[in-house]
């Protein structure tokens, strides 16, 4: 696997150079260089460091997988493939996503999974195992964010949850109650019998990041739809 | 409820004398105004479901329809309108937000009417552009600040990437979905013929469509619909859209009835959803977050295309402007206050912004006084009606102008202002395959290519007529124009001179 040396080049020389290699590649030494990965296909990227904000922005299809953390924007517009990040996320993760897979073992920051969608075959997925912050999910109009909240007792999502959410499902492991939720969002509670649905992404992110599945199904979940009772919509009179 | 009873605006009057009773304005009108009454072998209009759209006047081959305003009225009242009253009727009846389509039709002042052009007399000879060569192409996009040689002293290309336009008209953002499949097949053969550029708008592009490509603008905006690296890809220059004259400051909702078949396979969203564009994009708070944006898309096309950042026309648009050209971006496209729209809220399109002649002096007045003028190319939107307003905002500053209406007009729109109905009978703002039938591409292309190339000669004439043969020399050119009946301070934000100075 050929190894990159990210302090070898300024940002844009840096994403020049990863853009001509073809296969498997190695990154090490980020710090904050911006867009790696744009629109990547059909490769794996390991990173070390810390990448730079719009990681993977328009991903199509290429593996990316970070040791540490990364910043914001990660996954702007991915059409395909998955993003494993080892540690904790910034804001804005996997906006107006459509499809693959993020998968953060930490904590990841506002606006998650804002407006991500879902069409045909396609259904982005989002798992965080800590916790999010506010404004997760909102204009959600398909695919899964799964927000696990490992190592906390608390609800493991900030404030306006879901706000505008208008299809997709929003999962958060917690036994603490939700707080008051938009009214676009229905709420129910699903105990560990009832999780069939996203056992596939409790298992890869078991794997992933090595917790043992006991553990990520010791606690219920809040499984959070759109309220088809008072769907995102306004009246309108044509005038 | 009697009190919701609107007396119909305007009436269909049908001259019996002609009327052949062939029924041809009942199969044209989706909105069934026109039915035969058996009894008595005669047609009868039901004249409060008419739009106005003037396609059964069009096609009734007796001539024997007309729609006229209606003379009922209310009392007379100089502050409470007929408007006025029936929009509270309206509202008090539904409880819901007014929605209207189209551009702002209120009477706000039209500077390109109070501005006039320049023309040669004797000491420096007109042009005749039937004699002489006219240049009315013009490029869009960064423009380098200095000569770069390697160590030969040979010169380096250091341009940035450009659009090049035959004419320095384009078609604006109008999505599929607003606008009909054969209405876009219509603008993308056109701006080939043409050698132009038309916009998706933010519904994608359709598959049919990638080989106009080399011809068309992509659109990313706040709700990503159909946006992917080949859509990306697929156009010759990307546009992120921020705002829109029609509507600034908020979003946008195709409704799910609108979301069928190929308009949900380009949006890339399932049939029957919601297509909801946020108002602002939830990633950008600031001009850094925009930079952000504008460089992940030139990152992601290497760096071959151009990045346009459309924004509506609002008070502080110099400003956000100067913001924008110090993002990375290529080209700002403003929009102003009468910029036309499948639906928007009538309170917005009609209060919200300011008028483009205003924003664009004032805009391109600021990025001169800055120094970064040629960081950027202007277009300028938002109710360009003639070749003499194209050639009044380059004066003002505009590379070029994006046309909306205008085009829609050639296609055959009758301005009746209820596109959000979606059914437009003219086959354009439709998804009705009875109806989208109506509009014939072969037509529709002709007739583009025939109205932008009327322009073109026109914008030629006036040019010779200035003593101009580039219309590069006329850019930002205000000798070449005077205010009329305007004040001193819109004659300084204009940056022209009153006739007769």
């Amino acid at each position: 696997m050929k190894k990159i040396n990210a302090r070898d080049y300024q940002w844009q020389e840096l994403n020049d150079v990863v853009r001509a290699t073809t296969g498997d590649i190695e990154l090490e030494g980020c710090l904050g260089e911006r867009f790696i990965a744009c629109g990547a296909a059909d490769r794996k990227i390991t990173i070390s460091g810390v990448p730079g904000n719009a990681l993977g922005a328009y991903l199509n299809g290429a593996e990316i997988e970070c040791l540490q953390n990364v910043q914001d924007a990660v996954g702007d517009t991915m059409n395909s493939g998955r993003i494993i990040v080892r540690g904790s996320a910034g804001d804005a993760l996997g906006y107006a996503m459509r499809g693959g897979s993020i998968y953060v073992q930490g904590d990841s920051g506002y606006r998650t999974g804002i407006h991500m969608k879902e069409y045909m075959e396609k259904r982005p997925v989002i798992v965080v195992g800590g916790s999010a912050g506010s404004f997760l999910g909102e204009y959600l109009a398909g695919g899964l964010i799964i927000v696990l909240g490992l190592g906390s007792d608390t609800f493991p999502a900030g404030g306006f949850t879901g706000t505008g959410m208008h299809g997709g499902e929003i999962w958060l492991r917690s036994d603490a109650l939700p707080p008051v939720l938009p009214e676009q969002v229905c709420v129910t509670r699903v105990e560990a019998d009832g999780i069939s649905g996203i056992m596939p992404y409790l298992s890869d992110f078991s794997q992933l990041f090595d917790v043992p599945m006991s553990e990520l199904t010791a606690k219920g979940f809040w499984r959070l739809t759109p309220n088809a009772k008072s769907p995102y919509k306004r009246l309108y009179t044509p005038n | 409820m009697p009190i919701n009873f609107l007396c119909p605006e305007y009436e269909v009057v049908r001259d019996y004398d002609r009327c052949i009773a062939c029924r041809v304005c009942e199969r044209q009108c989706a909105n069934n105004v026109h039915s035969l009454i058996k009894e008595s072998g005669k047609m009868f209009a039901d004249s409060s479901k008419c739009v106005v759209c003037h396609r059964c006047v069009s096609l009734c081959p007796t001539r024997a329809l007309k729609i006229v305003k209606s003379d009922h009225s209310f009392r007379q009242n100089a502050n409470w309108s007929a408007k006025a009253i029936t929009e509270i009727y309206k509202q008090a009846d539904s409880g819901g937000v007014l929605l209207s389509s189209m551009g702002n039709p209120e009477a706000y002042p039209n500077y390109f009417d109070r501005l006039l052009i320049n023309a040669s007399q004797v000491t420096n000879p007109s042009i005749d552009p039937l004699r002489e060569p006219m240049e009315t192409s013009v490029f869009l996009g960064k423009k380098p600040t200095e000569l770069v040689r390697d160590e030969n002293g040979r010169l380096q290309n250091n341009l940035a990437p450009q659009l090049h336009l035959n004419v320095p008209v384009m078609f604006s953002a109008m999505s599929y979905g607003s606008i009909s499949y054969n209405a876009h097949e219509s603008l993308a053969r056109a701006a080939e013929a043409l050698g132009i550029y038309y916009n998706t708008g933010e519904g994608g592009l359709h598959e049919d469509f990638y080989k106009y490509g080399r011809n068309t603008i992509v659109q990313v905006a706040s709700g990503r619909f159909g946006v992917h690296k080949a859509f990306l890809e697929s156009g010759a220059a990307i546009e992120i859209k921020m705002g829109q004259g029609a509507k600034p400051g908020i979003g946008g909702h195709l409704p799910g009835a609108k979301i069928v078949g190929d308009v949900s396979r380009t949006r890339m969203i399932p049939e029957g959803g919601d297509a909801i564009s946020p108002a602002p994009h939830h990633d950008i708070y600031s001009i850094e977050d925009l930079r952000q944006l504008v460089y992940s898309l030139k990152e992601a096309t290497e760096y071959k295309k151009p990045v346009i950042v459309k924004i509506a026309a609002v008070h502080n648009v110099s400003a956000i402007a100067s913001g924008i050209a110090r993002s990375g971006a290529d080209i700002i496209a403003i929009d102003g206050f009468r910029g036309g729209t499948g639906a928007a809220p009538t309170r917005i399109r009609d209060n919200v912004g300011i008028p483009i002649e205003l924003a664009l002096a004032s805009v391109d007045k600021r990025l001169r006084d800055e120094g970064i003028r040629d960081e950027v190319s202007l277009v300028c939107a938002g109710s360009i009606r003639s070749s003499a307003d194209v050639v009044k905002a380059v004066a003002l500053g505009a590379d070029a102008v994006y046309i909306g209406t205008a085009a829609l007009l050639a296609l055959g729109c009758h301005l009746c202002r209820n596109c959000q109905s979606g059914k437009c009978n003219w086959g354009i703002a439709t998804q009705d395959s009875q109806l989208t039938k109506r509009l014939n591409p072969d037509i529709g292309c002709k007739r583009l290519i025939n109205l932008v190339s009327a322009w073109d000669h026109e914008i030629k004439e006036m040019m010779g007529g200035m003593g101009i043969n580039s219309i590069e020399a006329l850019r930002g050119n205000r000798l070449m124009l005077r205010g009329i009946g305007m004040t001193e301070k819109e004659l300084e934000i204009l940056g022209v001179r009153h006739a007769g100075e």
